[in-house]
Parts: structure tokens; C-alpha cells; sequence
């Protein structure tokens, strides 16, 4: 029997490198044997996007993005939501598994990306890596957004109305541009119609090449660690194995599973138990039906869009001084730090062309664009930072304070951005904001200027 | 990839063949027109995100019946699939559009989008009637009507009365005239309108335009 199938195997070489892309991907990719907690998380967005995938697969057998009312006056889109959850047999665990594998998946993404920026796992040469996630992330945020138009409450149409008209904000391009994104004067049926198809096939097919990619990247340069050693510099044994590698297979497919299960745990219990998530996985307005004529008193993005709301909600007019302040600084500092005369004056002219913008444009445009920029800002990590060692184990209490800083900013924005607007919570959210620009902005001078320690040559593992 | 598979392929590309001038123009050639025809086929594909024939139609005015409206009554009518508020304002409402002049962006509205027939600080074509779309000019939320005055309002104590937009904080007088330094940048728009008799409102058209 076993010879039988080892010549299948042989016969399938022969035709397709089964064998070899098995073995490079995983099955002998050789990983550092010190990854902690922090290294499941890759895993489990892999798992959460099989979920996401499956079930809505499933969803869309039952589900109809029409905005016309049915004979009930009811829109159909929201009634076949309805449908799913109570007449579809299984449907409603389907689509609750859906809707918190969205919170999920943001869940597992952002403690993903910390882990990043702890251990330094977007320095060289781990730059791509990095650069295919910012762009996986950009993919989610976008498929999260046109998902969450389709159960077509009030919520989903109030908040498309909004992150639509951003666009609306750039000048000149930006009322005809946030036109062709809807397909009307209005959000209506033709948005619902192309966020559905948006949802459903572009950005999906898109989100796996970049996951294909995203592995792909990594598996060719190497997973980083805890130690921001890297073990390829090492010396090999008798296999070409480094000192500190391991086969991913069995030892991190046991601990991938094991993580799996437990992550399982927690997610069955909030599909059983909390659906809902208190309001802020599935929020009570989308409960209603979409009402063109009357916003909710009180809109919200889904939390996880929470810190870049923030963002925007606290570029004030009032803001702008701070910003042409803190821009100005910024440009100073590198005028005074960068070497090349050429690379000064480029720097100078960014500057000046900013604080002209700035006074001239709307504090509107450049809320949009600051929360773009807050997003976009994580692609360029690898060459702002400037420190000798990679991981946090062995950088200074300099940069341990300020990464501390960013996370409090960032989690403070989340919140904020979850309660109406308040003239405190403006100002708080708009030092957040400073500060979290601050963490990207100066990070070519603190990081610099950090004490670190040596790293070792071999990773530490008990 | 494997040093084998390496050596299988430049049995087929590891030629250095002199350059032939006259294929690489045909290339060049070859590029050009199909990036053309590439174009070409985005344009459909393109054209396709605009609005379609049936939306571009659906703009028709809309008839509204004021008679009834008591003084300082709030009417929202569907325009174009947007929330068009009528405000029958009382004397003190009109009155109160003095006290917010200075605390107005745009008192005289010379940057907001309004028909030229309707000027001044009541933006109206009677004073008593403010009509205008109920779309804060931000991000496209509806502002919620706060006619409680003061500190009543939860708002502040010099609070006029006027709208609250329930997504970005911007506060709009009762002109629609958005307050300094709010996300919003312009006041409410007033639509083309004009009275078909003193009872009769019509939205969408004002015969001054073509």
C-alpha cells in the first residue's frame, strides 16, 4: 500500500512540484525553534479567512442585494438577512459565524501586526513581508467596509454614506469620483449591487494573491523571532539545518493546531453566547432597516475602523495649527539631519508645500487624508526604523516607552471613536493623533538615539 | 528554485544573440497597440461605474403642501433620494440668526451652495420657510433637529437652537449656516425651489434655470 502511493506521489512529481512546494512552504521551511504566543496569530488569520470564506460562500446562496422594498416595505436585502437568520435552516450560525469572523479576523490582524512591531519583523530583509501585509491590511479594511453595506440597516447605509463622501473630499476629482463609486447621487441599489460584487469576488480573489504572496515572501527570507537573531547567519549541521532551526512540520503544525483549538474555544463562544458582541461586532441600529431620510442619533464605525475614525473626527479646523506645527518640526528635523544636499531641499520643499496646502484646503480634505496616511504610515516602518537590533527584548527603555505610548493612543482613538463627539474627547483624540503620527514621524531619531543591548548570537530558549 | 530546474531553462533562454533592431521596433510596436487596445477595453468597464440612464432620470421635483405647518414645525420630504427639511420658523427662531452672525462660518453664505435668489442671513425665498437639504456638507450624515434652547439642549447654554450632525459633532444654525471651526465646511445647501401658490411648495425646479 505505502509503495502504491509513494509511486502516486512520484507519478504526480513528475507532472506538478507537489512534493516541492509542500516542502519549501512548510513541510521542511526551516523556523526559528523560539517563537513564543505571539507567532499564532499568523496562523489564525489563515484560519479565520478559510472560515470567512466557506461561510459566505454559503451566505450568498440566500442572500439578495436588492434596496427595493418588498411587499412588506421592507428592502429585500435586509429581509433576505432576516430570512437567513430564521428561516434557512443553519443559516443563522452561518451568518453569525460570518459576522464575528469579521471582528475575528481584525482581532487576529492587529495582535498580528503588534507582534510585527515588537520583534522588529519588518527590518530587512523581511521588507516585502511586511509591505504584502500593509497591503493585505488595506485589503481587509476594504472588504470589512463593502461587507458591511449589504445586511442594508441603518448603520451599513449610514456609514457607507460617509466613508463614500470622503472621496468627495479631494479637491476638484473628488465629487465626480465619489459619484462613480456609488453608481448614483445617492448611496442606492447600484452601490449595494457593486459592494456586493466588491465583496464577494474582487477584493477576495485580490486578498488570497497577497496571502499567496504575503507566505511566499516569507518563506523565502525566513521567519524573524523573538530574538531578532537571524538564524540563517548561523552555523548549519549535517542537514544544513542553522543552530537555532526547526522543521515547521510536526513542531509548529502541533503548536499551530493547538493554538486553533483554543482560539476555537473563544470563538464558539462568542457565535453562542454573544453574537452581538454587546453592539460592537453586530451594532443594534443595523437592526434597522436602511432609512435614506434620517440618521441614526448616534453613528459608529464597527470598532475595529475606531481608531482611524477617531482620526478623522479630530482634524478640526482648529487641529490644523498643531498639524502645520508638527509637520513643520518634522521637515525641520530632517532638513537639519538628512546628509545630501539634494535630499534637504527636497525635504524643505515637502515642508513648504504642506503648510500652503494646509491653509489653503479644508480641514475636511485633510482629515481624509490623515486617516489615510495613519493607515499607509505602517508600509514605510522598515526604513524609519534606525536601531541596531531588531526585537524589543534588546532595544532601549527609550523605544519601550514610546511603542507603550502608541499602543495607549491607539486604543484610546479606538474608544473614543465608538462615543459621539465631545468638545474633551476632540482634544484628547487630537493629542492621540499627534502622538500616534509622532511614533512614525520621529522614529528615524528616537530609535537612533535608543540604548540598546547586543543581540545574541543564538537565540534564548529554555 | 532548484539549481536542475535553473539549468532547464537556460538551455532555452541563455542564448546572447546579437540585438536585431528591427524586432525590437516590431516589440516596442506590438506594446503600444496592445497597451491601446487595453484602453480601449477599460473604457465600457469604466463607463459602467458612472450612473446609469434610470438614476440620471430619477430627479424629478417633488410638490410639498405647507398649508398645513404650524410655526416652528420641521418637514422632511425625499428629493433625489435626500432628506429636504422645511422649517417654518417663528419670529424669535428668525430673530435668533442675528445672535449667531458672528458664530456662523459663512454668515452671508457667499461659499455654500444656494440658488442666487435666496440671500442674506435667512436664506430663504420668505423668511419664514427655510428649505435646504438636510445633508451636513462633512461626510453626508443628516443632522438631528435640536430646537431646545440653552443648556436644555445639552449643547451649550447659549445654544439658539438649530442642528446637531449626529456623526462628526457639526453644529448648524437655524438658517443652516454651519457654525466655526466644525468638520463641516459649508452650510446646508438650499435646492432650486420656488412657490407654485402660498400653500405650494415645489423642490427640484425653480423655472430660473434651464
Amino acid at each position: 500500500m505505502q509503495k502504491q502511493a509513494q509511486q502516486l506521489l512520484d507519478w504526480v512529481d513528475a507532472r506538478f512540484p507537489l512534493t516541492f512546494l509542500w516542502e519549501s512552504q512548510w513541510g521542511k521551511y526551516v523556523a526559528p525553534k523560539n517563537f513564543n504566543f505571539w507567532y499564532i496569530f499568523g496562523s489564525l488569520a489563515m484560519l479565520v479567512l478559510v472560515i470567512q470564506i466557506v461561510t459566505g460562500i454559503f451566505l450568498v446562496m440566500h442572500y439578495k442585494p436588492d434596496a427595493s422594498l418588498n411587499a412588506a416595505g421592507v428592502p429585500v436585502a435586509f429581509a433576505s438577512v432576516e430570512y437567513i437568520m430564521r428561516d434557512v435552516p443553519g443559516g443563522w450560525i452561518i451568518r453569525y459565524l460570518h459576522s464575528t469572523g469579521a471582528s475575528a479576523f481584525f482581532v487576529v490582524v492587529y495582535l498580528h501586526m503588534f507582534r510585527g512591531l515588537m520583534y522588529g519583523s519588518y527590518r530587512k530583509p523581511r521588507e516585502l513581508v511586511w509591505l504584502f501585509g500593509v497591503a493585505i491590511f488595506l485589503c481587509l479594511m476594504a472588504e470589512a467596509f463593502f461587507g458591511y453595506l449589504l445586511p442594508w440597516g441603518q448603520m451599513s447605509f449610514w456609514g457607507a454614506q460617509v466613508i463614500v463622501n470622503l472621496f468627495g473630499a479631494i479637491p476638484l476629482i473628488g465629487e465626480p469620483l465619489s459619484i462613480m463609486i456609488r453608481g448614483d447621487y445617492v448611496v442606492s441599489d447600484a452601490t449595494l449591487n457593486r459592494f456586493f460584487s466588491f465583496h464577494v469576488i474582487a477584493i477576495p480573489l485580490v486578498l488570497i494573491g497577497l496571502v499567496a504572496a504575503h507566505l511566499t515572501a516569507l518563506h523565502e527570507v525566513g521567519s524573524n523571532n523573538p530574538d531578532g537573531v537571524e538564524i540563517k547567519k548561523q552555523p548549519k549541521d549535517a542537514n544544513g539545518i542553522p543552530l537555532d532551526g526547526i522543521y515547521s512540520h510536526p513542531y509548529y503544525t502541533i503548536k499551530d493546531i493547538f493554538g486553533a483549538v483554543v482560539f476555537l474555544f473563544v470563538f464558539a463562544a462568542v457565535v453562542f453566547f454573544m453574537p452581538e458582541g454587546g453592539g460592537y461586532f453586530l451594532e443594534f441600529n443595523n437592526f434597522i432597516p436602511a432609512d435614506p431620510l434620517k440618521t441614526p442619533p448616534h453613528i459608529a464605525p464597527v470598532w475595529y475602523f475606531t481608531p482611524y475614525y477617531s482620526i478623522l473626527r479630530a482634524t478640526t479646523s482648529d487641529f490644523m495649527l498643531w498639524l502645520g506645527i508638527f509637520v513643520l518640526v518634522v521637515g525641520g528635523l530632517s532638513v537639519f539631519s538628512l546628509r545630501h544636499q539634494l535630499a534637504k531641499l527636497a525635504a524643505a520643499g515637502v515642508t513648504a508645500v504642506l503648510l500652503v496646502a494646509f491653509y489653503f484646503l479644508d480641514a475636511k480634505f485633510w482629515g481624509v487624508v490623515l486617516m489615510g496616511v495613519s493607515v499607509l504610515l505602517f508600509a514605510l516602518l522598515p526604513w524609519l526604523d534606525r536601531s541596531p537590533v531588531k526585537s524589543i527584548r534588546y532595544k532601549g527603555g527609550l523605544y519601550k516607552g514610546i511603542l507603550a505610548v502608541f499602543v495607549v493612543c491607539f486604543v484610546v482613538l479606538g474608544y473614543l471613536g465608538i462615543l459621539p463627539p465631545t468638545p474633551v474627547g476632540t482634544i484628547v483624540s487630537q493629542i492621540c493623533s499627534i502622538l500616534y503620527l509622532g511614533f512614525f514621524a520621529f522614529m528615524p531619531w528616537y530609535t537612533a538615539m535608543d540604548k540598546t543591548q547586543p543581540e545574541p548570537e543564538r537565540v534564548t530558549w529554555q | 528554485m532548484s539549481d536542475a530546474k535553473l539549468d532547464a531553462t537556460s538551455e532555452h533562454t541563455g542564448c546572447a544573440c546579437s540585438l536585431d533592431a528591427s524586432r525590437r521596433n516590431l516589440i516596442a510596436a506590438t506594446a503600444a497597440v496592445g497597451g491601446a487596445a487595453g484602453l480601449g477595453a477599460a473604457v465600457p468597464f469604466v463607463a459602467s461605474f458612472t450612473p446609469s440612464e434610470r438614476a440620471k432620470a430619477a430627479g424629478a421635483p417633488v410638490e410639498v403642501d405647507i398649508g398645513g405647518m404650524q410655526p416652528g414645525e420641521l418637514k422632511t420630504v425625499e428629493w433625489r433620494g435626500k432628506p429636504v427639511w422645511i422649517l417654518r420658523r417663528t419670529p424669535e427662531m428668525l430673530a435668533s440668526l442675528k445672535k449667531t452672525d458672528d458664530l456662523v462660518a459663512d454668515p452671508e453664505s457667499l461659499r455654500s451652495d444656494q440658488p442666487a435668489y435666496v440671500k442674506g442671513e435667512a436664506r430663504a425665498i420668505k423668511d419664514e420657510y427655510l428649505v435646504c437639504v438636510g445633508i451636513c456638507t462633512h461626510l453626508g450624515c443628516s443632522p438631528t433637529a435640536k430646537m431646545a434652547l440653552g443648556s436644555e439642549s445639552g449643547i451649550s447654554d447659549s445654544w439658539q437652537g438649530g442642528f446637531l450632525c449626529p456623526c462628526h459633532g457639526s453644529l448648524f444654525d437655524l438658517a443652516g449656516r454651519v457654525y466655526k471651526s466644525m468638520p463641516a465646511p459649508d452650510n446646508l445647501p438650499v435646492p432650486p425651489h420656488t412657490y407654485l401658490s402660498d400653500t405650494r411648495l415645489l423642490i427640484g425646479e425653480d423655472g430660473k434655470e434651464a
